[in-house]
């Protein structure tokens, strides 16, 4: 499965209401675990557990949310090897050879980024995680034959570690920030 | 820990997705052929043990603001003082090394573009390194995780 995004879906920012703003407070770090956790957050926002699920509702309808899942910890599961892979993809194949890109069963983030040229070639980005080095070049090899000859190069950038990572965070002012 | 078979198929099943519908775990629990309480208290200790990091909800950044993947070259000598003064720049919510030229990759989040602008601008300077700004053009496949090979992990 794949999803498309064009930029102008992308700027159309600020979907959120304040009651929007103060649910996404209250679960970013997880749902409450219980068998009815949209009562436990209306009470604790002064909500009736229908509305909350509503809210929950349209904002994975617009997108806010990508999913609500159990998410798994891959690091902690023994995918040590983290491979941002880049290709320089010819621009008029890029957005077809993407979506099959992003298809592949291995491949957790797939996009399509600009060049900064002399400094920067590479236009498409796949993410593949291993437990083993090999394993990620495994998979970096399947990605460079689904390219054929529209690919003139490409590299995989390993993790060698993680300095920070927060996920959205929202501060109670209600804008996006880090920490 | 390792989950045994029932909580594999748990976190297989639902971790691209679980049921936004009235009782969650109990609709999960008919799925998996388990109770509520079951299916609860595996949660519970999946979290516990870290193999799952939270059950809830994945934010689309860009929804809520504007956001962009950005790298630096940072002098190896100077790594750790780059990497740090990005972590503590408003707006940056994830930071990794990277074996490349480009050696730090970070994602820098703003409520609007004009905030997230400035905050590079205003990193940039601090850090007297250019930084390579990697706005998405298109994406094919965000975030929905992937298939675990339970036999290699464990």
């Amino acid at each position: 499965m794949s999803t498309s995004t064009s930029p102008s879906e992308r700027f159309s920012n600020q979907q959120v209401d304040a009651v929007d703003r103060e649910l996404i407070l209250a679960t970013q770090s997880g749902l409450p675990l219980v068998s009815d956790p949209w009562k436990q957050l209306g009470d604790q926002l002064g909500l009736s557990p229908d509305k909350v699920l509503a809210r929950f509702r349209r904002m994975s309808e617009r997108g806010v949310i990508r999913r609500v899942a159990a998410v798994p910890d891959h690091y902690r599961l023994g995918y040590r090897f983290n491979g941002m892979t880049v290709w320089d993809v010819a621009d008029q194949s890029i957005s077809e050879l993407g979506a099959q890109v992003g298809e592949l069963p291995f491949v957790s983030h797939c996009y399509r980024r600009p060049r900064h040229l002399p400094y920067w070639s590479f236009n498409l980005f796949a993410m593949v995680h291993g437990t083993t080095r090999e394993e990620v070049e495994d998979k970096a090899a399947k990605i460079r034959d689904l390219l054929g000859a529209d690919c003139r190069g490409g590299t995989i950038l390993y993790s060698s570690a993680i300095l920070k990572k927060t996920g959205l965070r929202l501060r109670r002012s209600g804008t996006a920030s880090g920490g | 820990m390792i989950p045994d078979s029932t909580s594999r198929r748990l976190i297989d099943m639902y971790q691209r997705g679980l049921p936004v519908c009235e009782r969650p775990y109990e609709q999960m629990a008919r799925e998996l052929g388990t109770s509520e309480d079951d299916v609860i208290s595996r949660l519970q200790s999946l979290q516990e043990n870290q193999v799952i990091s939270r059950v809830g909800p994945v934010f689309e950044h860009s929804r809520a603001g504007a956001s962009l993947l950005a790298a630096v070259a940072a002098p190896d000598e100077q790594i750790d003082l780059v990497a740090a003064t990005i972590n503590r720049a408003p707006g940056v919510n994830h930071n990794y090394a990277r074996e490349h030229t480009y050696n730090l990759w970070f994602v820098m989040t703003a409520p609007d573009e004009d905030t997230l602008e400035n905050r590079l601008d205003e990193l940039e300077h601090q850090l007297q390194l250019p930084i390579l700004r990697l706005p998405m053009v298109e994406g094919y496949h965000i975030d929905l995780g992937f298939a675990i090979d339970w036999e290699a992990v464990t």
